[in-house]
């Protein structure tokens, strides 16, 4: 296998609310290879995004405290002053968020949003910016670069603009890139486009990338390793075929049974029991999913569950996935 | 963007109309003439009605309504009951005593709102935003003449520091020695016309700032690696600049309104003081010309709002 | 047994003018709808399929009334209901209800669930305090949710939990037809299920009829027999499940088909590769597809219960009898 890009270790970010923190997500630990594609999937608030922005360090310091180690190019990003990390941002690591829309500053032109990472990482001067956009936009697949170059967000359909988006991640060649639910804006037609623009760039560029979604089914088609998330942590965490042909947490195999699919086709679909826990209210100790399949003795449960090599390289977390059962089994 | 502004232009000559019929047809259902009570107290009903008819008070109001726009277009709005001068020759001396003084008074207001809203936005939830916030209820909540009444008081009266009436000392001779004098007896009126302005668009500053940087393309520009110092230079303000360039043409009709009670405290010669005069003396053409104006000033207030806002942003100005 | 008709859609047509030019005067019409015609069966789900912009909610807000028809006609139970003034004689805003795709939007966050729930009930119906609190306690039961929320608030109840009260909301007034647009878009996939089942459940105990509007594949499929698919405007492809998912005839319906992510990994190359090749037919043939002004060809007939916007020479092709028409 190749290299590491980005080793994440033990890491948990918490958020104040009413003066007070809460752990967003904890006990983190992944790592992201050179040359392949890692999906993030959870469902909302499960603390997928907040993994991203605390590798990003895009949380406000006074808001969120982030613990552990993040470590890219043998530094711990987490330790970095505003400068050095961005000395990182937009250089070496990537971003790609959900609404392009939102995502683009509706009073500047696209040549002028493309052009400014290059600004800050790169000697350029202006006629050379210019050229590195058009060839940015040409790579992105949009047909006439100098027309949109000159354009402004609103005048682009939502296809185009996430197609400028993913050009200003890429600009200076990062060697990751998180993608942030980068087609969930978008028809199917054109997110079928977007990810295989993605899986494009990772080929040509041998980059990392990460990308999140609550899609199961972009996550089958992109993805080359899986962590499921739930509740801040990760649950499961494995190749996409063992994920999709061996699902083993409790969790994964219940989201992956309350998705209508063609061999579930008019049955009732499965629902989970309850709810994810608010952060508030979230538990220190013992599993976390162990309210929402209440059939299954405490007993099966660890006190803390700790991430397991069940098989090799497909970790689970917590022991209750040996004697898991659907109830009506 | 052309076409639009001179659409935008070319609605206005309906607008208009509307304006001078209604304002022509309200003044005439005032109560009161001009001449009970400015001429000669022993002069007969007869004389009156005289006076009435040569001066065409008697003919149906359409027909009054028509003679009054045509002498309009002629430059003439007939002449003040009161004065006995042309109108259009007293509210020109007066209005430009008015166009310095809200002039002076727009200034000062953005020279004081515009970095107390970065600043407070810039520092939300910090001491230095509460301070802004606390000064910005504190001036909105007070009525504007009663704010106008203790500074009038304190810094005139008082302490002495400032004229508290004309718009000029009557000593000064020279133009540099006139100019100053007329500052002079500016400072105070607009600095506290000014006070009272700046709650309004400090607080859609301070909010502008804070609504951009909670933005996701703030979030974009920082993945990026551009420092934070940048992204406000760059994004932030230009963005938070929105909501005040559409404010701008609005905040004229505001200081003009203000200018209402401000000339009449500081008995500042000047459009506002004449109107209020117009009105206790029911100087008909004095008062309509002036409503006529105000209003035109009010309908060019709202053209340069709309002017301004599709030029700054380009969802407005390109299709 | 073919079930009673309930809705007839017939030919509707909403355009929206463009102005424009010095004087903004009506220089274009979007045609948000162009000729769309449907017939819904009682107890039926019929599935209206299309990307954004294809016209399919602008068809689901004209059946309910918050769009007006710009031509054609709707008949409910036979009655011609295009008018504003018939649809409150028939009382038709009763029997025919919406769900919309935000539970956070359409719910009034100032007035509590109890208020809420109850509403299309004042409308209609006269019940005494007594009365009312029961119904509402009914209807709350039916989408699993206790009396204790009588008297919360919409922030008060999660994604899911607000889609259930909209739903609860939408069946107050014994409905005859529910028009959902997206209902389950904006919700996780453990919760879409929960509001997916009870759905089906209210169809079953009330024998309701539903307008599915939705852009997913994969929920259609689940939940409806009947299927239009929607593309500028216009219906490109109708037909039962069987014949849009398994023997799809309009080159937009196998491009729409090809881009749905598989969860089945195993075959992901398989999959790719076939999209791949969709899109090249599609990119290739599309004009094929569209008249000069890009507006879909009229249905054609291929079986009693499958019409496809195809041309002429396709369809003779088919009646030839090669079978499938290869590209």
């Amino acid at each position: 296998m190749s290299e590491s890009v980005l080793d994440v270790q033990n890491v948990s970010t918490a958020f104040k609310i009413d003066g007070k923190f809460y752990k967003a997500i904890s006990d983190v630990n992944l790592n992201v290879k050179r040359n392949e594609i890692l999906s993030l999937v959870g469902e909302s608030g499960c603390g997928k995004s907040t993994l991203a922005e605390t590798i990003m360090r895009l949380q406000n310091s006074k808001e969120a405290k982030s613990e552990g180690q993040i470590i890219f190019e043998g530094q711990n990003l987490l330790n970095l002053n505003e400068k050095k990390i961005n000395e990182i941002r937009g250089v070496k690591i990537g971003m790609i968020f959900q609404d392009p829309l939102s995502a683009l500053d509706p009073l500047k032109r696209i040549e002028d949003q493309v052009a400014e990472s290059l600004v800050y990482h790169t000697d350029d001067n202006a006629d050379k910016r210019y050229q590195r956009v058009l060839d940015l936009l040409d790579k992105v697949g949009i047909v006439n670069p100098k027309l949109t170059a000159h354009q402004f967000p609103h005048q682009l359909s939502g296809g185009m603009r996430q197609r400028v988006v993913i050009a200003m991640a890429i600009a200076c060649e990062p060697d990751l890139i998180i993608a942030d639910e980068p087609t969930t804006a978008l028809d199917v037609t054109i997110q079928a486009q977007i990810l295989d623009l993605l899986k494009d760039i990772q080929k040509t560029n041998h980059c990392g990338i990460i990308l999140i979604t609550h899609d199961l089914g972009v996550v089958a088609e992109t993805a080359d390793r899986v962590a499921v998330m739930y509740a801040g942590q990760i649950v499961e965490l494995a190749s996409v075929e063992e994920i999709f042909n061996h699902p083993m947490h409790p969790y994964t195999r219940s989201l992956l049974r309350s998705m209508p699919q063609k061999d579930n086709e008019g049955d009732e679909l499965y629902v989970i029991e309850g709810s994810v826990p608010s952060l508030k209210k979230m538990p220190e100790k013992g599993d976390r999913f162990a309210p929402r399949i209440p059939w299954i003795p405490s007993s099966e449960h660890e006190e803390n569950p700790k991430m397991h090599e069940v098989e090799n390289h497909h970790w689970v977390r917590c022991t209750c996935y040996k004697n898991f059962h659907f109830p009506n089994e | 963007m052309w076409k639009t502004i001179l659409r935008r232009i070319l609605i206005m000559i309906p607008e208009l109309i509307i304006l001078s019929v209604i304002v022509f047809v309200i003044s005439k259902q005032l109560p009161g003439d001009p001449f009970t009570g400015s001429i000669n107290p022993k002069a007969s009903m007869s004389q009156i009605h005289h006076l009435m008819r040569i001066n065409g008070l008697y003919d149906p109001w359409y027909q009054q309504y028509w003679n009054w726009v045509v002498s309009l277009f002629h430059g003439n709005l007939g002449n003040s009951y009161q004065y006995q001068e042309p109108v259009t020759r007293l509210i020109a001396e007066r209005a430009v005593n008015t166009f310095w003084l809200s002039l002076l008074t727009m200034v000062m207001t953005y020279a004081i709102g515009l970095p107390m809203g970065l600043y407070a936005g810039r520092h939300e939830g910090k001491l230095q935003d509460a301070l802004v916030r606390i000064y910005t209820y504190v001036t909105m909540s007070i009525p504007f003449f009663v704010v106008l009444v203790i500074g009038c008081w304190i810094f005139g009266y008082d302490l002495n520091l400032f004229p508290t009436n004309g718009s000029v000392s009557p000593s000064a001779s020279g133009f540099l020695p006139v100019v100053l004098s007329k500052i002079y007896h500016m400072i105070l009126p607009a600095t506290l016309g000014a006070l009272f302005a700046t709650s309004g668009i400090t607080q859609y500053l301070r909010s502008g700032v804070i609504d951009a940087r909670k933005s996701n393309y703030v979030k974009t520009a920082q993945a990026k690696g551009v420092p934070m110092k940048d992204i406000y230079k760059h994004h932030i303000m230009r963005n938070a600049f929105l909501p005040i360039a559409a404010f701008a043409g609005y905040s004229i009709v505001g200081v003009l309104g203000g200018s209402l009670f401000t000339e009449q405290i500081f008995s500042y010669p000047g459009m506002g003081l004449l109107f209020l005069n117009a009105v206790n003396f029911r100087d008909y053409t004095v008062m309509t010309a002036l409503v006529l104006l105000y209003g035109f000033l009010s309908l060019l207030g709202t053209l340069i709002s709309d002017i301004a806002l599709s030029v700054v942003d380009p969802r407005i100005r390109v299709e | 047994m073919k079930n009673k008709e309930l809705l007839k859609v017939n030919n509707l047509r909403v355009h929206y003018p463009v102005r424009g030019g010095f004087w903004n005067r009506i220089v274009d019409n979007v045609k948000a709808v162009d000729g769309v015609s449907i017939t819904i069966h009682q107890g039926d789900t019929y599935g209206l399929i299309g990307e954004s912009g294809s016209g399919k909610s602008t068809t689901g807000k004209a059946i309910v009334g918050l769009e007006d028809a710009t031509k054609g006609n709707i008949y409910y139970q036979g009655m011609d209901i295009t008018k504003k003034s018939t649809r409150r004689k028939l009382k038709y805003n009763r029997e025919v209800q919406m769900i919309f795709q935000d539970p956070q939007l359409s719910l009034n966050p100032e007035k509590r669930i109890a208020d809420i729930i109850a509403e299309p009930l004042r409308n209609f119906e006269k019940l005494s305090k007594e009365e009312e609190k029961i119904r509402v306690i009914q209807l709350l039961d039916i989408v699993g949710l206790g009396p204790e929320a009588l008297y919360k608030y919409p922030h008060q109840f999660s994604g899911g939990q607000r889609q259930r009260i909209g739903v609860a909301r939408a069946v107050a007034t014994h409905p005859k037809l529910i028009v959902a647009d997206e209902p389950v878009s904006a919700l996780d996939l453990s919760v879409q299920a929960q509001v997916l089942n009870f759905m089906k459940k209210i169809q079953e105990k009330f024998n309701i009829s539903y307008l599915f509007i939705s852009h997913d594949l994969g929920v259609v499929r689940h939940m409806c027999n009947h299927i239009a698919i929607m593309n500028r405007g216009r219906l490109v492809e109708v037909g039962t499940k069987d014949d849009i998912y398994n023997h799809p005839m309009h080159i937009y319906t196998k491009r729409l088909l090809a881009a749905i992510p598989e969860t089945n990994v195993n075959q992901r190359k398989a999959h790719h590769e076939n999209r791949l090749a969709v899109e090249k037919m599609y990119q290739d043939h599309k004009s094929e597809y569209y008249d000069e002004k890009g507006e879909a060809l009229p249905l054609q007939k291929i079986s009693e219960t499958h019409f496809a916007a195809i041309p002429k020479s396709r369809v003779n092709l088919l009646k030839s009898g090669s079978g499938e028409v290869s590209d």
